[in-house]
């Protein structure tokens, strides 16, 4: 599907991914700013401020940059394609296309299955990015901690496969669920008014449990020696 | 928008996951720390290693020369038997000692290789004999109390 017809997927890519973009680096942005803040206020009262890079980095690419941007993708990326696709039944499109012997489930629910689960670990990985950088505006520029232990810190207490490794299989396995979970709820939703935007609403709520329960398993199968 | 607008877009997006993803693996992560440089592995048994761990970096003056790649239980002499990889660059004497270090107060441990006057120099597979275990708190303190109960004894 993603080689015979690379166009869908890429249009797919662009409607999740960058109209994503600008919500998920704001949140980013701020979620750092507030670790920032929070993070020095505590390390403070041990007199180890050096930590507070160390403290940013990992809570963003472990916990945060994965499951914040899942919960912001539920609501932004998640809704759209859940009232699209009921959108599509409740206009008989969908019936329409298999009329004309189109595959729905070719033409519409795999491409959006494949850019969801493309876009979703790039949106984690710009938050994360976009976190460190608000905790470092915070941190070094606003409070004053130095930056050489800013930055050192953090690249000693941070290990590309234990955790940026396995915080991009967070976001990947997110990306499933989520993309699942709309495309679930859109294709099955009652084709009337009332049917879609329950199904929104449903992608919402259950993209979001899901998302929090599937983080605790995670976390303890990667993080628990 | 036309189609060959949204692949420029499309691009930049996942060239902009790219960048997110080298910065958190080099200017966040260790990956520039990380050598594939040719090592030869060392061991060495201490009587206790305190709190040292797989991953832990093995310093000579305070510079990273290598890694501590496993750690077992030898149950003949009931010490540790600490199995680490050295950097291929660095060589050195036969009778270096190694101990076992605490970076700051409470900060992580790590082995301390401190250079003999041998002229034969350590191959792989060799095993430094000279260690000195890592210090626990507990002892110390205790070792502290002890004696100064003692002195409190004998000047009564």
């Amino acid at each position: 599907m993603l080689f015979r017809r690379p166009r869908l997927t890429v249009q797919q890519v662009h409607f999740i991914g960058n109209y994503s973009l600008v919500i998920i680096a704001v949140s980013g942005l701020f979620v750092g700013f507030v670790l920032g803040l929070q993070g020095y206020y505590t390390l403070n009262r041990y007199g180890s401020e050096e930590a507070l890079g160390l403290l940013v980095a990992l809570s963003l690419t472990r916990e945060l940059g994965p499951v914040v941007t899942a919960l912001l993708f539920a609501g932004r990326a998640g809704t759209s394609l859940t009232a699209e696709i009921g959108l599509m039944k409740a206009g008989e499109q969908i019936a329409a296309m298999e009329v004309m012997a189109v595959d729905p489930v070719r033409r519409v629910l795999a491409p959006r299955f494949l850019g969801g689960i493309i876009a979703m670990p790039v949106l984690a990985a710009v938050f994360s990015m976009v976190g460190i950088i608000g905790g470092w505006i915070v941190g070094v520029l606003l409070i004053g901690i130095d930056a050489g232990a800013f930055w050192s810190q953090m690249q000693d207490g941070v290990d590309v496969f234990d955790d940026v490794l396995n915080g991009v299989i967070k976001s990947v396995v997110f990306g499933v669920a989520v993309t699942l979970i709309a495309l679930f709820e859109g294709w099955q939703c009652k084709p009337t008014p009332e049917g879609v935007s329950r199904a929104t609403t449903r992608t919402v709520v259950a993209g979001s449990l899901v998302v929090l329960g599937l983080d605790f398993v995670l976390t303890a199968l990667m993080f628990s020696n | 928008m036309s189609n060959h607008k949204i692949d420029v877009w499309v691009g930049l997006f996942v060239f902009l996951g790219i960048i997110a993803l080298v910065f958190l693996a080099l200017r966040a992560g260790n990956l520039s720390s990380f050598s594939f440089a040719e090592t030869y592995s060392v061991q060495a048994k201490f009587d206790n290693i305190g709190g040292l761990k797989v991953r832990a970096p093995v310093k000579s003056a305070g510079v990273v020369v290598g890694r501590v790649s496993d750690i077992r239980f030898d149950d003949q002499t009931y010490q540790a038997i600490v199995t680490f990889n050295i950097d291929q660059a660095f060589e050195f004497p036969l009778d270096t000692s190694a101990s076992i270090l605490t970076s700051g107060l409470l900060g992580e441990q790590y082995i301390g290789l401190d250079a003999g006057g041998d002229d034969l120099m350590l191959a792989s597979g060799d095993s430094i004999t000279l260690t000195q275990s890592a210090i626990v708190l507990e002892r110390l303190i205790s070792q502290f109390l002890y004696g100064t109960a003692e002195q409190e004894g004998a000047a009564d």
